[in-house]
Parts: structure tokens; sequence; C-alpha cells
């Protein structure tokens, strides 16, 4: 049997919530308040996921560097491997939000779009 | 001198949403003036998601959550100059600004909506002893450079404050590849949201100090150390408590202050608690005309009620314009200027902040002209647990809220309607505090 602690984020009362697990199932959900905390807590020990949001450098565009994210939530463990993915990548302006920038970022099947405008540089 | 109807001071999501409500209630005459090369303000250095929950009902990153308003203005054809610094604005509402191209000019302005923001506290202003070396940043200087200029301020980082721009950077500073040793606390809380020291300190085992604080830096030419301590109840250091980190650099994330020179300048009675102006419930300053609205008027912790009450702000001053009284209706004697509400204003009724209530914006509700429905918003002075918002009318408790828990990163808010307050004609003071569950 295995216990994790976490902090719940629901929230600002952050609460302590301990998930009791065996053998990856989870026995037991205490600590939480409220129903969005035992979701939360299933989700954190099962399939942690997050949003990650970088910058990749722009050539030729009004300025050096566009703001991006994974188009959808991909696995936390995944994050490092996504920011290995971007470094030494440059995009050529002009570049639009939504435009992919990078298809399939670390094998993880999601994409890398821009989250900002960059015109070309006149 | 040129005139515009509406001039905006600024243009971050504050002056964005002021302008786009102003001109949907009726007003084509406006202007907005930033002084960066861009709108969008402070969202263009956010990256970071988490933005539009409230507004867009998803969760945006902010150069998005900008893009989304700067469209808006774009598509309604309102103006705007960039690279544009506004020098002074006058009691009579003339506007003084200057740019590379223009040189400097004046504008009157029939009203004009304050939306400058808010700046950093600096090193100066918190007195850390040590040498000054390279290498200390305010965490919002080091978050423009990493995130849009390009370039990383240090390798091996301690960060001071834990405001949701330092745990921000806790995080983006590592995934670029920088060590973050330690985020030290001052206060025996962070000031930040719980959702960012799970995922951006926890995450990546960043540990948090809290009660400690920096007591010297070391270095000469480029930071190499800083020594931290832990503080007693009295914020002290306490002796024997100090920790010796190496480092490179040093991020200050201690907190906001609303950018106010040229309010006070023009006049406008600034509160002291919030360093914003003191507005009334249609979020005019103590001059008629002049309204403000988002981290000028008071620091949010959400931009989506940035976006919100400058809605607000963009529509009183559009009613304003329209009532066509602008110019002579108002007594705008300037000797009345210290006057707390705006001259011309009709009766109205304070609000006292009390019993934890650091503070409420609007100050001053004016029954008769009020909307059906205002929102108060606040912050408390500490961690509540169990406890409610409490609105008292005279000695009367017309309402109370429970909150299971309540703290100071975080605004809280109360809604007052103009029902309420025309059923007490008599009224003098309204009250509002934390009470025990």
């Amino acid at each position: 049997m295995e216990k994790r602690e976490l902090t719940c984020i629901g929230c600002p009362l952050g609460c302590s919530i301990t998930v009791t697990m065996e053998n990856a199932e989870i026995l037991d959900v205490t600590g939480n308040t409220c129903k969005r905390g035992d979701a939360y807590a299933r989700k954190e020990v099962t399939h942690p996921t997050r949003i990650v949001t970088s910058t990749v450098r722009v050539s030729g565009g009004t300025i050096p560097m566009v703001s991006c994210k994974t188009k959808e939530d991909i696995p936390k463990e995944k994050i490092f491997a996504i920011i290995n993915a971007l470094c030494g990548i440059t995009v050529p302006a002009p570049v639009s939000i939504g435009d992919i920038l990078v298809q399939d970022v670390a094998g993880t099947g999601v994409d890398i779009v821009a989250t900002k405008n960059v015109p070309a540089k006149l | 001198m040129k005139s515009y109807d509406l001039v905006i001071v600024g243009g971050g999501p504050a002056g964005l949403a002021a302008a786009v409500s102003a001109k949907e209630n009726g007003i084509n005459d406006i202007l907005i003036l930033e002084r960066d090369k861009e709108l969008g303000g402070i969202l263009n250095q956010c990256i970071h998601n988490g933005f539009g929950l409230h507004t867009f009902k998803e969760e945006l990153t902010g150069p998005e959550y900008a893009s989304r308003f700067i469209e808006k203005v774009l598509s309604l054809g309102i103006s705007y100059k960039l690279n544009t610094m506004v020098m002074d604005i006058s009691h009579e509402k003339k506007v003084t600004a200057m740019n590379r191209k223009d040189g400097m000019f004046e504008i009157q302005a029939k009203a004009i909506i304050l939306a400058m923001g808010c700046r950093e506290r600096s090193r100066g202003a918190l007195n850390i002893p040590g040498y000054r070396p390279a290498g200390i940043y305010s965490a919002g200087t080091a978050q423009r450079l990493v995130n849009m200029e390009g370039y990383m301020p240090g390798r091996e980082v301690v960060i001071l404050g834990s405001g949701d721009i330092g745990l921000i950077m806790a995080r983006r500073m590592t995934l670029e590849g920088a060590k973050v040793k330690v985020v030290a606390e001052l206060m025996p809380y962070s000031g930040g949201l719980k959702r960012n020291i799970v995922q951006c300190l926890n995450d990546f085992d960043i540990p948090l100090k809290l009660s400690h604080t920096v007591i010297d830096i070391e270095g000469k030419e480029r930071v190499t150390g800083v020594t931290i301590a832990e503080v007693g109840t009295d914020g002290k250091p306490i002796p024997g408590t100090e920790e010796y980190y190496s480092c490179d650099t040093l991020l200050l994330s201690c907190g906001l202050i609303p950018e106010n020179e040229l309010s006070r300048s023009a006049g406008v009675t600034l509160n002291p608690v919030t360093s914003g102006p003191v507005v009334n419930d249609s979020l005019e300053t103590s001059i008629s005309g002049v309204f403000a609205c988002g981290n000028v008027l008071h620091v949010h912790d959400l931009v989506d009620y940035v976006s919100e009450e400058a809605g607000i702000a963009g529509a009183n001053a559009a009613h304003y314009i329209l009532s066509g009284n602008t110019a002579d209706a108002c007594n705008t004697n300037s000797q009345h200027s210290d006057a707390s509400v705006s001259e011309c204003s009709q009766p109205s009724v304070e609000i006292i902040p009390t019993g934890g209530v650091r503070y409420t914006v609007p100050k001053y509700i004016r029954p008769e002209a009020m909307a059906d429905k205002v929102t108060v918003r606040f912050r408390v002075g500490q961690i509540y647990k169990n406890c409610g918002i409490a609105t008292y009318f005279g000695d009367e408790r017309i309402s109370f809220r429970k909150r299971p828990v309540m703290a100071p990163g975080e605004m809280e808010s109360v809604v007052l309607t103009r029902e309420q307050l025309t059923n007490c004609p008599d009224l003098e003071q309204i009250t509002i505090c934390i009470e025990e569950a």
C-alpha cells in the first residue's frame, strides 16, 4: 500500500489530500473538503498533465521571440523532453496565433502552437 | 491643440477593455496612449496560461488574452499612439504627451481614463543590506528578458518573494536551464495563488521557505551569493538561522505598486492603502470626468477582473461625455481638489473597511446614480479560515457570506444593489468586515 500526499489546487483553501493506492489502484482519497478535490487527486496520481508554455526564436520578425504552448495538456513527465525539443528552433515570420510551430512534439502526439502574432519586419 | 472626447492613458488590459466599452457605449472619438511599442501591456510577457477562465471560459496565455482585446480595438477602428509617453495630466483634463514622431503635444479631453497599471517594488524600496552588484532583477524584468528579448539573466537563482510573478519565474528559469535554489518569503504565507505553488515550485522540487528573507547580498561585480535567515513574528531576522546560498542572480517578487505619478500631479486624491485613486461607484476619481481602472486603481489578482472593471469605467466615461455637462455643470474650482469625491457628484455613502478588510474599491457609492448592481472589491490583511464577509448599513447587518478561506493574495467582493441602498434613505455609512462564521 502506498500513500501519496498532495496539495489541492482547486481553490485557495489548498487542502492537503492523502491518496491511498495499491498497484496503481486508488483505494481511498482523504483530506479533501469537496468533490473537486477528489477529482483532482485521482487525476494527479494516475495521469498528471500540464500545458507547457515557452518561446522559440523568430527570424525576420518585428520581435525576436514568439511565445508558444502545447495545443493540449501533455503528461507531466514529458515537460523537459518538450522543452529540449524546442531548443534551437527558429521559425520564419510572419507567425499568427494558432500556427503550428512543431508537430507532434517529443512524440506526445501534441503540436506546439504560437500564442502571439509576429508580423514580418518590413 | 488637438481634442478628443476620451483619452485613455495606457494600452494594457485595462486600457483596451475600457476603450472597447466606451466605443460600444457610443463614443467614437477615442485615443489610447501607450508607451510601449505594442498594445497589450504586461500580458505580452506573461506567456504562461491560466488567463481568461472567467471572461472567455477557456485558459489562454497572456498574449492570446491580449490579442482578443487588441483585435476588438482594431476592428472598432479605435485610434492609438504607440511609443508615446504621457508627461502630464492637468486638473482641466489637458494631456501632455511626447513621442519621436510628433514631439511634445497637448490634447484636450472631455474625459480621461487612467489605465497606467502598476510597477514592481524595487531593491531600493526593500532596504536589503549588502553590495550592489549586477545580477539583481525584479522578477518582471527577468520575465521580459527571457520571454520577449530572448536573454537569460543568470544560471543560479535565488528568488525573494513568493508573489505570482516570482513563482512563475521560478518555473520559467528552471525550464530555460537555470537552477532555482530557493524561494524565500518574508510572510508566513505565500502571496501567490495555490496552483502556482504546486505547478511552479512543487513540480520542480524548488523549496519555498516561509518567514525567511535575504539579509545579505555578496559580490562586487556580479552577485556571488546571498544569505537567507528566518524572521520572527516581529519581522526581524533570528540570529543563528542564517544560511548561505551561492548564486549569480537574485530575483525580487515583493509586491506591486500602482503607478500614479500622473494622477497625483493632476490632483487626484489617492488612497494610502492601495496607492491608487479614491473612486466612487462609477470608478470616477476626485476629478470629475477622470476615471481609473485596472492595476493603477488597485492591484488585481486576475486579469479577468481588470477587464470587467475597465468595461465599467469605459461605459461610465461614455455616459459622462454623452450627458454633455462635461464643461460647466461641475464646479471645477481647483480649490476643492482635495475633496475626496468628485465635486459635482451626487450625494454619496462612504464604505468603511474594518475588521480585516484593508480597503474597498469603490470607496463611495451614490444611491441615486449607481448602477443596479455594484461590485465592491477588496483584499483581506491575513489568512482567515471559517469566516465570512459581513456588510452593515449603519448598525444593521444586511448580509453575511461564508468563506471557508480568504487570503491576502486573492481579491474578495461584495455586491451591493441599488434597491438595497434606496431602501435606506438615511444611510450614512456602509461597513464591510470579516467576522467568524
